[in-house]
């Protein structure tokens, strides 16, 4: 947790973006997480997506459950509402706010043992409702502030620190993804920031749950060379199966795509998202050919990353509740309670 | 008012009707006793059923009291024996100069007889066997038939009845002729064979206008409708899934735009009760009205979050309504076991406010209280309801509305109050109430604050400092003090006399019926039942006035007599417990009994 707050700079010399806000206005407290950590990159990324993407920090609210990764929505727009829940449930706490305000930009931070061992269910049931919420999986391998404990992501031969090596299979949240019939489900690599931005803001546009599991080392416990959650590792072999771009809803696409190997999708909200395939035979819209992909990769020990799948047709979970367009939270007493008329008229039927 | 006597006469008796679940015979039984509450007559019902789908045992027991007495009495003065299952059980629990009812259609053990009571054999399945044709009817309208003779035996309205399965059936009006054969069945099968009425019987009276037969979680519901709640969250469980099945019946017919079909609620069924707490607290710190109807596991899972509500200082509105525990326990017999569960839920110092509805009534104004409550004090609210007042039937007063109510949202910001303040700090007691102002998620850049169960100080910073902590700490208990002084009030009945008796929810009915029989035995009590936790002023004092008191609640470990010792200075021998767990209702003799043994035990020491 920080409570050391970061010096702000003036604006003078930084870029404003569309509303008039630079850079530093997305940012949050100073991380005092190890250095070097990759958890403070995926931080980097959402605060450049968010300011491109010109959304009022404001009006995104930032929630996660307990661990490192957990602990970084305090340092990335501080002028958001927060709320750092407990171990595993961050998922209910986004549903319900999401019930009661479905117009804040919701972004959950979770890590791969908040939500592949004691979160799965909570995870598994916000990807089954599409909670229309970006979801970040800062996944490494190891339990940190327990100390290096193997979690539920550690690849079969994957060693810890101290020796030990991991047997068990692992949980895959990609994978689960697919299974579960999630609507957004990408893999990054925290060291590659020129992937994941456009992949935070595809996630943002989405309407619905958008998976974002990213690899992000852990620099004290799970960086050594018999890791495979190592930099060097996560680095060697990631393999981008897809390019994404991300064209903001005015935009003027410029860039020329070869018919064929480009795939525009548009979002709910208007933009755009490119999808140029690196694997010809790629199609991120079938589930089937998704999970067929990434088995035979992961077969091959390659991590594949990008934009693995996506499905716009899928209704958010307000759309499938049909809940009023107004948040609960703006609709007006007056309009909630139906009046001691009614009351007389409904208890007519217990007389 | 004259003290219920200990024969059975007009207006005053008990009729226990022993049935196999899933027959239909729920329906049967209502009607009954809907009659007997159309006719003016004060009644109350109570319905002991397994935790099945069908085939096991279930029973219904009808209290009838032209005085107006609403808990067990203990007696059985008509039992309608229809399970051969439980028959010599049924026979047994019958009270001497009773009548027993069964199906004669079949021959009956001979060993199954007592000299002291009448057995009415009615061919009911042979009758309805004759006059039906279909196989499903023949077994519900077989429970229709029994009301039919009922109706001979006891006098009821025949045109009451007529007028109720109208009501009831107004969509299939096909089904009210065969229903009203049925009725005829029985009671023509009554009134050739036996001597009709019975000497304990029906008389119209004009004691129920006014009132209406509702069970608590329904009246709960509407408590929600009426408070402005938005967000429920929830997981079925025994006995509190009627309570959300309520809010989303009223929901579907009074939030729902007629044009638009847009909903002014969401209601979300959760993975496990852990999400649905979580999905509350999310709603609350959005500023939501939101809650979630549970039972005593459900507490039990949600306790971790239940801490984060009340350390964050997030409103929650949680409604127990409490079945017989520990475990899986006895999940549809009634008890008040969570009492001490709920008041400390979660690890590390915790309390919470708790309000105790004694009947539907009060479920529904108490609900509208807790979300007041859980708003004004930004913390978890809890509704300690149980089975018996949940899922049964009862008489009570017509739910009023006060049109000028209009939600305390307590101490919110909104966006121009942000903007006013150099600087917003979450965790800041202005008022010294304990109660701090807060800030709802998009509100404003610089009402933006991070929420965190971890150590926090005034400023919402994250802190491990001794002074820091303790200083948010002991707020919380200054709040604690605002809240008793904000909770409802506990209801008192005389202050003259040396002995007093405090009780609590649905012990209630017992309690005024004890006290009225012991007033009679020249035993004077006076009667405080309290409605909330923290107990405040009132209960202390009457503590304090009374030379004696008797702690009446329904579990084995003294939950609520255990609290006051904690929370109030009362020495120990003072509290004298009363307790009644066998997962029924508690009866009035249970209280007499109590009192009167304690009484003598202390005269001869």
């Amino acid at each position: 947790m920080s409570y050391i707050s970061k010096p702000k700079v003036g604006k003078l010399g930084l870029k404003p973006n569309g509303i008039g806000l630079t850079l530093r206005d997305y940012e949050g407290g100073m991380s005092t997480l190890c250095a070097g950590c990759g958890h403070d990159s995926i931080t980097a990324a959402l605060i450049q997506a968010y300011f491109e993407m010109d959304i009022p920090p404001h009006r995104v609210a930032k929630v996660s459950g307990i661990g490192c990764s957990s602990k970084t929505p305090a340092y990335f727009l501080s002028s958001a509402h927060g709320l750092n829940s407990v171990h595993g449930r961050m998922p209910s706490v986004v549903t319900g706010a999401c019930a009661a305000n479905r117009d804040l930009y919701y972004v959950g931070v979770s890590g791969d043992g908040d939500s592949l061992s004691i979160g799965m269910g909570q995870f598994a049931h916000a990807m089954r409702r599409n909670l229309n919420m970006v979801y970040v999986i800062e996944n490494n391998g190891v339990y940190g502030l327990t100390k290096g404990q193997f979690s539920a992501s550690a690849d079969v031969g994957s060693q810890a620190k101290k020796g030990e090596v991991n047997q068990q299979a692992p949980i895959d949240p990609v994978l689960a993804g697919l299974a579960i019939g999630g609507t957004f489900i990408a893999r990054a690599f925290s060291g590659d920031k020129e992937q994941l931005v456009p992949l935070i803001k595809a996630a943002i546009a989405h309407d619905g749950f958008a998976l974002l599991d990213v690899l992000s080392p852990c620099v004290t416990f799970n960086d050594h060379e018999t890791s495979t959650k190592s930099y060097s590792h996560t680095r060697a072999y990631s393999h981008p199966a897809i390019h994404t771009d991300f064209i903001a809803p005015a935009a003027h696409i410029r860039a020329a795509y070869d018919h064929g190997e480009a795939m525009p999708v548009m979002m709910h909200d208007g933009s755009q998202v490119i999808l140029r395939k690196i694997d010809k035979d790629y199609d991120p819209t079938s589930r089937s050919a998704a999970f067929a992909y990434l088995e035979q990769r992961r077969k091959r020990g390659e991590i594949v990353t990008g934009l693995l799948y996506i499905n716009e047709e899928q209704k958010e979970m307000h759309a499938i509740a049909g809940s009023a367009e107004t948040p609960l939270v703006d609709i007006p007493y007056e309009d909630l309670c139906p009046g001691g008329t009614t009351l007389r008229d409904i208890l007519g039927r217990y007389a | 008012m004259s003290v219920s006597s200990s024969t059975p006469g007009v207006n005053d008796f008990v009729i226990k009707l022993a049935n196999v679940n899933g027959t239909g015979s729920a329906s049967a039984n209502g009607l009954l006793m809907k009659a007997i509450f159309r006719m003016g007559i004060p009644v109350s019902g109570k319905n002991f059923f397994p935790s099945n789908i069908q085939g096991l045992p279930t029973w219904y027991e009808i209290r009838v009291s032209g005085d107006g007495h609403l808990c067990r009495s203990g007696r059985v003065d008509i039992m309608v024996a229809m399970n051969a299952q439980t028959y010599a059980q049924d026979l047994a629990e019958l009270s001497s100069g009773g009548y027993l009812i069964y199906d004669s259609t079949w021959p009956r053990a001979r060993q199954l007889s007592r000299d002291d009571v009448q057995v009415l054999g009615i061919p009911l399945a042979k009758l309805c066997n004759e006059h039906f044709d279909n196989v499903r009817s023949r077994i519900l309208l077989k429970n229709v038939a029994y009301v039919g003779a009922l109706a001979a035996l006891l006098e009821l309205d025949l045109e009451v009845i007529r007028g109720l399965l109208a009501e009831t059936f107004a969509s299939k009006p096909k089904l009210i002729e065969p229903n009203m054969q049925a009725i005829a069945l029985g009671f023509d099968y009554a009134r050739e064979n036996f001597e009709c009425p019975l000497p304990m019987r029906c008389e119209a009276m004009d004691k129920t206008s006014g009132n209406v037969m509702i069970d608590g979680n329904t009246a709960a519901a509407l408590g929600c409708l009426y408070a402005g709640a938005t967000v429920g969250a929830w997981y079925p469980i025994t006995p509190s899934t009627s309570l959300m099945d309520a809010f989303k019946t009223f929901c579907e017919r009074y939030r729902k735009n007629e044009e638009s079909g847009e909903r002014n609620y969401c209601i979300v069924q959760a993975e496990d009760e852990l999400a649905a707490i979580g999905m509350v607290i999310g709603a609350g710190w959005c500023g939501a009205r939101a809650f979630t109807p549970t039972s005593g596991p459900g507490i039990s899972l949600m306790s971790e979050f239940i801490g984060f509500a009340y350390y964050t200082e997030i409103p929650a509105v949680i409604f127990d309504v409490q079945r017989v525990g520990p475990s899986t326990g006895m999940p549809t017999r009634t008890q008040q076991c969570d009492i001490m569960t709920c008041a400390y839920a979660s690890h590390g110092d915790t309390r919470h406010v708790l309000l105790f509805p004694a009947n539907p009534r009060e479920c529904f104004e108490l609900a509208v209280q807790a979300f007041d409550l859980a708003e004004r004090l930004q913390t978890p609210v809890f509704v300690l309801s149980d089975l018996d007042i949940g899922m049964n039937d009862w008489m009570c007063p017509l739910l009023t509305w006060d049109e000028s109510y209009r939600p305390d949202r307590g101490k919110v910001l909104d966006k121009e109050a942000v903007e006013k303040l150099e600087a917003f700090y979450r965790y800041m007691d202005v008022d010294g109430d304990g109660i701090c102002a807060r800030t709802l998620p998009g509100t404003h850049p610089r009402g933006a604050y991070f929420v965190r169960g971890s150590g926090h100080n005034n400023f919402g910073r994250y802190t491990e400092d001794a002074g820091e902590y303790q200083e948010v700490v002991d707020r919380l208990l200054t709040k604690f003090d605002t809240a008793a002084e904000l909770v409802p009030a506990p209801v008192q009945i005389g202050d003259a006399n040396e002995i007093g008796i405090i009780s609590i929810g649905s012990c209630d009915g017992a309690v005024l019926e004890a006290t009225e029989r012991l007033s009679a035995q020249g035993i004077n009590v006076d009667y405080l039942r309290v409605l909330a936790f923290p107990f405040g002023k009132a209960v202390t004092d009457f503590i304090d006035s009374h030379a004696r008191i008797f702690v009446v609640e329904q579990n084995r470990d003294a939950q609520l007599k255990n609290l006051l010792l904690m929370e109030t200075e009362t020495p120990r021998e003072k509290l004298v417990s009363v307790l009644n767990y066998s997962g029924l209702p508690m009866d009035c003799r249970c209280v007499i009994e109590g009192v009167t043994a304690a009484l003598k035990q202390g005269a001869a020491a």
